[in-house]
């Protein structure tokens, strides 16, 4: 299993050797920031291909195809129209509010985003409250969208805002729960830990049926979470047109649209890590030989691929499912999702005392 | 039973014309007691009031001719009522009798300024408030000095009037306020993804709770009725493809067949046939269409494309014997333009063996889903009595227990000789909308399945004179089109232009039912029952 800890180990001591160490940590913060927007940027933007291209083919159609092969220069194509796009200032805007909004959302995202083990070795922000971390970091983003809402002077914008209010916060209990859940099972909240203690089996297999439970509950309510259908309330376009964005334009815009797919990658990538083991390889005790081999696929092959098949999987459910009702969605979390999350964290305790799992 | 004698029995100055159907004129001092013994009569009930039209008789005044029907005994009934007062034209309301007139009236009250005392809401209906004038009356100025295209926003009035008679019989203007300065007032449209058109709703809310809901209409007013007037009958048929433009055959079809009963012509059987099969295509052309934005309009994108995928292969055949795509100008006044292309028949039981299935697909992505049924089933209720009240029919009416199917009701074209049936459901709410019609875009397959292997030979157009003159009278017809009722009503003197040529929309009783049953529902609820009533707004602005 290669471990990157090598690669940034080397830029540590070569900058350690020709600056102090006080420097050389800044200019690795400013390194390390860079190359987290870079991904960022990146990874956004083959999501934005793949919902193009997954959403087209549920709805009999190809998707893009005419700019590059496969289209794949219209990822391009998309992110220039969005950069030189121009930002339009609305009258009776709160105009402080209504600028600042975009960038509280995309903070929360990026912060959250830096959480994930990517490979071993390529964790930026691991520490022993990492998942509480995480959990805070995510929620910020819900505080962008509701200034969004209230400044932009809409109607629209600020039904959209109070229904994301209501439904993300309400939500945020669930991802906890299940969470909580696999944090029982591990005894730690320090992602870098959780990824090793799956070496010898993922945490969906190893908790068995508390953390399957656990498992659909959290693609539910991280799904619910980020907004996404078929719990797209805040931006119902048949109802909102665009909900809380509907007075964004250009990047403004494009920054709420970024942060809405990487939030969801996101929700995915920590249902791989916690869940799917992260860049773990598929090990299952005993078998060395079959280990060994698996341990010849890079980890970060292992944690996208997984990430991705979640991502897919709620990509899926997007396109399939209609558009919940308000009180509905609350329904759904307060009186179903949230005893059940409950119910399940005392099985999952229950089942760690007696050591009913693998 | 004699209504004319139970009329009499009732109002003794009733006189009556008798004709195709039965016509009681009536003075405006006792048209609102006549109207509520008909509507409460037990024996006769006319509890439906099918149509209402405005008319200017010239020298024999201002008026209104309202076509009734019981739903019960199947009577039907045409009501007449005139003023000789040009100046302030008055006549009692009916809409606290049938609700379906409250839109109706002001409708009549923005062309002709005939003012209904009594009615709660009479301002215009389509056009703007500071139009001068009243365009259908005949002796309306149609310069444009009078009436120039205004540069300047038309200014929201949170007041309306209302008129009533005071005790010393004078008309007494008061003031009504709609909105109150603190509510939440959201406007749905004229531009809005859900109302499919420009349609516009003034909602107020409560947090997320719709308190009351005003309809705006006219945004796509066209004046076709006007436009009608001064145009000789076979230019009057391209506009009705331009009213729904989901039943462009079977509005054309219901104007083409009034105007051939009017003159006496005999239509092919051919022709028959021809007009029945393309009327049921168009229904399941229209019917998956309503599939689809509904899916669309509850967030199901994908079942969106499946419709959207299959209804293009009935605007295919459309296209190989019409030309037409969504704009048809298939049929004419003795026949059909042209006729059936030689692959039409295969192709349309080709589509129908496609079709099956597919319908089966559609029921299991979008009708058994759990979230789908949720938002649906038990949303906005629609009375069986108020469906009727308010005239809302075709799916709508039927989804409330109303078997208001014009096919079955006055047979026409072929209807009468094949076997179908009438879908009815009973709980008025939005799933049984929506499943009516899907279940009758089954029925109107089978319907085709019995008469597109019997296509008689034979001519498919009559001879017509090179000019068609309407011999003098009133006459309406009626078909089903896709979304309800949609009648036709002219009056002619005998001349080239018509009279007064009227479209029973069938999209105004829609609207005008939407503020009873949003009422409490959610903002989400309102695009539910907006996509289940399935209105076109073309049709109701018109």
């Amino acid at each position: 299993m290669f471990d990157f800890s090598v690669v940034t180990n080397w830029i540590h001591g070569l900058l350690v050797s020709v600056m102090p160490l006080g420097l050389a940590s800044f200019v690795e913060c400013v390194l390390i920031g860079i190359c987290i927007m870079l991904m960022y940027a990146v990874i956004a933007m083959i999501m934005i291909f793949m919902e193009r291209k997954v959403c087209a083919s549920f709805q009999c159609r190809l998707g893009p195809n005419r700019v590059g092969p496969w289209g794949l220069c219209q990822l391009f194509a998309d992110v220039i129209k969005m950069l030189i796009k121009e930002i339009i200032v609305i009258r009776h805007s709160d105009r402080f509010l209504y600028n600042l909004a975009p960038y509280i959302v995309i903070l929360g995202s990026i912060l959250a985003f830096a959480c994930i083990p990517i490979n071993k070795g390529i964790e930026v922000l691991d520490f022993n409250v990492g998942i509480f971390f995480f959990m805070a970091a995510s929620s910020i983003g819900v505080v962008g969208i509701l200034l969004a809402g209230w400044s932009s002077n809409n109607k629209y914008s600020l039904i959209g805002a109070m229904r994301s209010g209501a439904q993300m916060i309400s939500y945020e209990l669930s991802v906890g729960l299940s969470i909580m859940t696999i944090v029982v099972l591990t005894d730690t909240m320090q992602f870098s830990e959780i990824v090793e203690r799956q070496a010898d089996g993922w945490f969906i297999f190893k908790g068995h049926i508390p953390a399957l439970i656990a498992f659909v509950t959290y693609l539910i309510a991280g799904n619910a979470e980020v907004n996404r259908g078929p719990f797209d309330l805040p931006e119902a376009e048949s109802e909102l047109t665009a909900g809380y964005h509907t007075e964004y334009s250009g990047m403004h815009f494009g920054l709420f649209y970024l942060a809405e797919f990487m939030n969801l990658f996101i929700v995915s990538s920590i249902a791989a890590t916690v869940f799917l083991g992260g860049w773990m390889p598929l090990h299952i005790a005993g078998w060395n030989g079959f280990n060994q081999i698996m341990d010849y696929i890079p980890g970060f092959v292992w944690f996208f691929g997984k990430a991705f098949f979640v991502v897919w999987l709620l990509m899926w459910i997007k396109w399939t499912f209609p558009r919940l009702r308000v009180d509905q969605i609350l329904h759904l979390e307060w009186k179903i999702l949230v005893p059940i999350g409950l119910a399940n964290l005392l099985l999952m305790t229950v089942c760690v005392v007696f050591g009913w799992h693998f | 039973m004699n209504i004319q004698e139970k009329i009499t029995g009732y109002i003794p100055q009733v006189q009556f014309v008798e004709g195709d159907t039965l016509w009681a004129v009536v003075a405006p001092a006792h048209l609102h007691d006549l109207a509520k013994a008909l509507r409460e009569d037990a024996d006769m009930q006319f509890d439906f009031l099918r149509s209402l039209t405005g008319m200017d008789w010239g020298e024999d005044g201002l008026g209104v001719v309202y076509h009734l029907e019981s739903t019960r005994f199947g009577f039907q009934l045409v009501m007449k009522t005139a003023t000789t007062d040009r100046e302030h034209p008055e006549l009692p309301t009916v809409c606290d009798i049938w609700k379906g007139a409250e839109l109706n009236e002001r409708e009549v009250f923005d062309y002709f300024g005939i003012v209904f005392t009594g009615h709660p809401d009479m301002r215009r209906l389509y056009l703007r408030d500071d139009w001068v004038g009243y365009p259908l009356r005949k002796d309306f100025d149609e310069s444009k000095e009078i009436n120039p295209l205004r540069m300047t926003n038309e200014v929201t009035s949170d007041v309306t009037s209302t008129i009533e008679i005071d005790e010393h019989g004078h008309a007494v203007e008061k003031t009504r306020v709609l909105f109150e300065d603190d509510e939440y007032v959201v406007n749905i449209g004229p531009q809005h993804p859900a109302t499919h058109g420009v349609l516009r709703f003034r909602v107020s809310l409560e947090g997320e709770v719709i308190k009351k809901l005003q309809v705006h209409c006219g945004y796509i007013h066209r004046g076709i009725e006007k436009m009608c007037e001064s145009l000789t009958y076979p230019q009057t048929l391209a506009l009705t493809d331009r009213l729904d433009y989901l039943g462009a055959m079977q509005s054309r079809h219901a104007l083409c067949m009034c105007i051939e009963k009017a003159m006496g012509v005999e239509i092919p059987e051919r022709v028959q046939y021809i007009r029945t099969i393309m009327d049921e295509l168009q229904r399941i052309d229209s019917h998956l269409l309503f599939f689809s934005t509904l899916c669309m309009d509850l967030g199901a994108l994908t079942a969106f494309f499946y419709g959207f995928r299959d209804r293009e292969k009935i605007l295919d055949i459309f296209e190989e014997t019409t030309g037409g795509r969504l704009i048809l100008n298939y049929n004419v006044i003795g026949g059909v333009q042209a006729d059936i292309h030689p692959n039409f028949v295969k192709r349309v039981k080709d589509f129908i063996a496609y079709m099956r299935p597919q319908l089966k697909e559609y029921h299991e992505v979008f009708s058994g889903n759990i979230i789908a049924q949720q938002r649906m089933k038990g949303v906005g209720v629609l009375s069986r009595e108020d469906a009727i009240s308010f005239g809302a029919t075709g799916g709508t009416g039927r989804a409330s227990g109303w078997a208001c199917d014009v096919r079955k009701r006055h047979p026409y074209a072929m209807y009468g000789k094949v076997h179908f049936n009438e879908i009815v459901f009973q709980e008025g709410d939005c799933y049984a909308r929506y499943m009516v019609r899907m279940k009758e875009i089954e029925e109107s397959m089978n319907i085709i399945e019995q008469l597109i292997d019997n296509i008689p030979e034979g001519e498919y157009q009559v001879k017509m004179k090179p000019v068609i003159r309407v011999p003098e009278g009133s006459y309406y017809s009626a078909v089903e089109t896709s979304r309800g009722e949609f009648g036709v009503y002219i009056e002619s003197r005998g001349e080239k232009y018509p009279y007064r040529m009227k479209f029973r929309s069938t999209g105004l009783p829609l609207i005008s039912c939407l503020d009873t049953i949003t009422r409490g529902g959610k903002i989400a609820d309102l695009i539910a029952i907006g996509g289940t009533l399935d209105y076109i707004v073309p049709d109701i602005d018109r």
